[in-house]
């Protein structure tokens, strides 16, 4: 029973203008799309936004084929300091309309708005703003004096941060020279068309940038054109090991960033406020709905009970509800489909005999949610403890020494993430050096900076995205003829 | 009482395993706790709980002249305003305190008294504030100076100096002596320990002395001296908080916390009433165990309360001066 109840402070939805129905970006303007439209609703509340058009097979071919001419005609042939205005153009829009981005973004995903306002706006701004800047700079990249982009690049990217995976797969592309034909999510597409809207304010040529909205089978298309150079896939790693298959054989090139299956390591050295909340951070935030997240909590047997203790403390004071809500800290899961696949995953925890416990919180009527939610007395042989949840499910497992922390932290097919608390310099240098993972936080999680590349080991992809080393994935090595 | 939970947390006498207590804290990691603040400041506190806040900070205020250049028509004017803080608005709560140096907790006591402010306690600075650099005879004396003229709280400092210099038996045996001081029973004065967070810097320090001084007895920790920049920043009000929050788990004891300096606007207020709520919860939002010292924030609380019940802002001249 508290007595300071915070009262309703909801975002104002009257900074959006949704349509009631969206068509297809291509070669600069909206389009009629040729498949089945679908809905796409608010997650929070059931409420249907908009209708949005499905790209077919054709609808595609007109995409690429436009991209192709801009890329011909247009794109390849700028001066990089030019490319590189697009980029800060679209940046500063970004900046200018982010109350809009982050309030469509919390609509359509229902992540918090202050999620969405304070990490996935303000980062997808940066990455323009980074990229901007190494338009004109390529030759000191590391990949020779005069690198090339590959051409027409296809990519397809996931409901969970829809514009900053959208801007994490643009802005490089478009800084190295490619032109783009981007498939957003089925569940998320309207802060992509809202993006849409930023490419034509920002007078960026048309075909540059398309945006073709569809579910499986329209991705599935894009991969499969014959005119795309390369493929670039934020999602599940059931689907990027359809896609590798699928451009076997081709000249294609491919990066993939897929799932994972995050260890948490926690010593018994650690700062233990700092740490419930890098803990709390990296399963909660976002819903859980991270590939990087911290799913796995690996703690030092010996200081087992009293990180559980704390961390059931601080999860009871997590405000679940309404998204629009600024004091919300978790959100409302992102589909039926996905609030159906936690749920199995979670039921396995109880019947292979781990301890659930979940904080306790009112969860609205309608809509998908799914209250925080920590597994203990999970082992290695738990299928909580090696399958992706992708939701707020959190599964505790404990090592004695750093050895086995390490053994354990590495079984897994996955090794995209992982955390390290401990108060000691040197252990985190011993740790991390050992860790068979693409980023590893040090006393932090979930942080990200455009200047940090970001990708998986194993399972967990092949590329990376971000900094210098994610200009490699849109540049073919190349010397001044 | 402090000799218990002191006894339960620490063996032996001579203060080795004090030491090695403070030292076995865990460390507080500077990134995640600042982290840990920004985002508790960005909760947005509106309508109704806003006016819940604004009225709670008011009544937690220890309203403070602490100025060479204090006279007593300056503290009866201050008394006068913790008294009647809004004289449009009588249902405007009363202040918690006055704080005042120990010659003025005479003229203070006196005056409350004769307009009826007999519920404001009077709170005196003592132990050779700010900077705690004295004999601990000459810090008794100041003590029980300021209690024998009616101070009924009694805001120490500790001696940094010997804190810094990893004389933790030294502070910890001042603060029971002076605890002592405060007297016993019904009437005993109310121990603040101010730690002076701006000049022990770390967050570690500020676990640290924040147990020093619970395990010696205070009553209150209180952040700062108000002469020293940086005060009451949130980190290390969030810090304090964690430590009072972790004391009461081991020790079942309710200890208060008492930032003071630099809260000038109702925004911050109200963002030190959230670290309360999110780190100890809201058993700690009275003024029994959450003070605020501060001068001019009371009229800024003021004004935002006239907004609230009005719907326009005023100015400053529809707030008095005191």
């Amino acid at each position: 029973m508290s007595l300071f109840k915070y009262a309703p402070a909801p975002e104002s939805r009257a900074v959006v203008d949704i349509a009631s129905s969206y068509g297809l970006f291509i070669d600069g303007e909206f389009v009629d799309g040729t498949g089945t439209a679908f809905k796409t609703i608010n997650p929070a509340t059931e409420e249907v936004l908009s209708e949005i058009a499905e790209a077919s097979t054709a609808d595609i071919d007109l995409a690429v084929k436009a991209a192709r001419k801009a890329y011909v005609k247009v794109w390849s042939k700028m001066a990089p300091a030019e490319r590189g205005k697009y980029l800060y153009r679209i940046a500063r829009i970004m900046q200018e309309r982010a109350r809009e981005f982050a309030v469509l973004e919390t609509l359509n995903n229902g992540k918090p708005i202050r999620e969405s306002r304070d990490v996935d706006v303000p980062l997808a701004a940066a990455h323009f703003f980074y990229h901007a800047g190494w338009a004109d700079k390529l030759a000191h990249a590391g990949l020779g004096s005069a690198p090339k982009p590959h051409g027409v690049v296809g990519q397809i990217i996931p409901w969970n941060f829809p514009l900053l995976m959208l801007a994490w797969k643009v802005a490089p592309a478009l800084a190295t020279g490619n032109t783009v034909v981007l498939k957003p999510a089925e569940t998320t597409p309207l802060t992509a068309l809202l993006f849409a809207d930023v490419c034509q304010q920002a007078g960026l040529p048309p075909g540059v940038v398309n945006i073709v909205t569809g579910a499986g089978s329209t991705g599935a298309a894009l991969v499969s054109h014959p005119d795309i150079n390369k493929i670039a896939f934020t999602g599940s790693t059931k689907v990027g090991k359809a896609i590798a298959r699928e451009i076997l054989g081709t000249s294609k090139s491919v990066t993939l960033e897929l799932g994972g299956k995050g260890a948490n390591i926690v010593y018994d050295d650690a700062p233990i406020d700092e740490t419930i909340e890098g803990i709390v951070n990296g399963i909660f935030f976002n819903q859980g709905h991270v590939c990087c997240a911290g799913s796995r909590l690996l703690v030092q047997e010996n200081v087992h009970d009293e990180v559980l203790d704390r961390l059931q403390r601080r999860m009871g004071q997590l405000r679940v509800g309404d998204p629009m809500d600024k004091n919300t800290d978790v959100g409302a899961i992102n589909s039926a489909a996905q609030l159906a696949r936690i749920t199995e995953l979670a039921t396995t925890g109880d019947s292979e005999g781990a301890n659930r416990w979940s904080a306790p919180c009112d969860l609205p009527a309608k809509g998908f949610w799914y209250a925080p939610t920590i597994f203990t007395g999970v082992t290695q042989a738990h299928r909580i403890a090696r399958e992706e949840i992708f939701g707020p499910v959190l599964s505790v497992l404990t090592f004695r020494t750093p050895a086995e922390a390490i053994e354990k932290a590495n079984n897994t097919p996955y090794g995209l993430s992982a955390g390290i608390w401990t108060d000691k310099g040197s252990r985190i240098l011993w740790t991390a050096a050992r860790l068979r993972a693409g980023v590893v936080w040090a006393n932090t999680f979930n942080r990200f900076d455009p200047t940090s590349p970001f990708g998986g080991y194993k399972e967990s992809g092949w590329g990376r995205e971000g900094g210098r080393h994610g200009l490699a994935a849109y540049l073919k090595e190349g010397e001044q003829s | 009482m402090s000799g218990t939970a002191y006894s339960a947390l620490i063996d032996g006498t001579d203060h080795s395993g004090l030491s090695r207590f403070l030292s076995a804290l865990p460390t507080v990691d500077q990134v995640g706790a600042e982290g840990r603040a920004a985002m508790l400041g960005t909760r947005s506190i509106k309508t109704t709980s806003k006016a819940y806040a604004i009225d709670t900070a008011i009544s937690m205020i220890d309203l403070t002249t602490l100025e060479g250049s204090d006279t007593p028509g300056k503290v009866r004017a201050l008394c006068a305003k913790a008294v009647r803080p809004d004289p449009t608005d009588a249902s405007t709560p009363r202040v918690a305190a006055i704080c005042v140096y120990n010659d003025m907790v005479g003229v203070a006591r006196e005056h409350l008294d004769s307009i009826g402010g007999q519920d404001i306690r009077v709170a005196a600075v003592a132990t050779a504030f700010p900077s705690g650099r004295a004999s601990i005879a000459v810090k008794l004396q100041d003590t029980r100076d300021a209690i024998n003229a009616g101070a009924t709280e009694i805001d120490m400092v500790i001696d940094r100096g010997a804190f810094l210099s990893g004389n933790y038996g030294k502070v910890f045996d001042e603060i029971t002596q002076i605890r002592q001081a405060c007297g016993s029973g019904e009437t005993r004065a109310h121990l603040k320990v101010i730690l002076e967070t701006g000049e022990l810097v770390t967050y570690d320090n500020v676990r640290r002395a924040s147990w020093l001084a619970m395990l010696a007895g205070a009553d209150f920790i209180k952040t700062s001296t108000g002469k020293i920049s940086p005060a009451a920043t949130a980190p290390v009000v969030l810090v304090m908080l964690e430590a009072v929050r972790d004391f009461q788990a081991r020790t079942g004891k309710q200890i208060g916390v008492k930032p003071a300096g630099g809260i000038r606007s109702t925004k911050d207020a109200i963002k030190q009433l959230v670290l309360v709520n999110e780190t100890v919860g809201s058993d700690w939002l009275t003024p029994k165990l959450f003070r605020i010292g501060a001068s001019s924030l009371l009229n800024d609380l003021l004004l935002q309360r006239q907004k609230l019940s009005s719907g326009h802002y005023s100015g400053p001249n529809y707030v008095t001066l005191d």
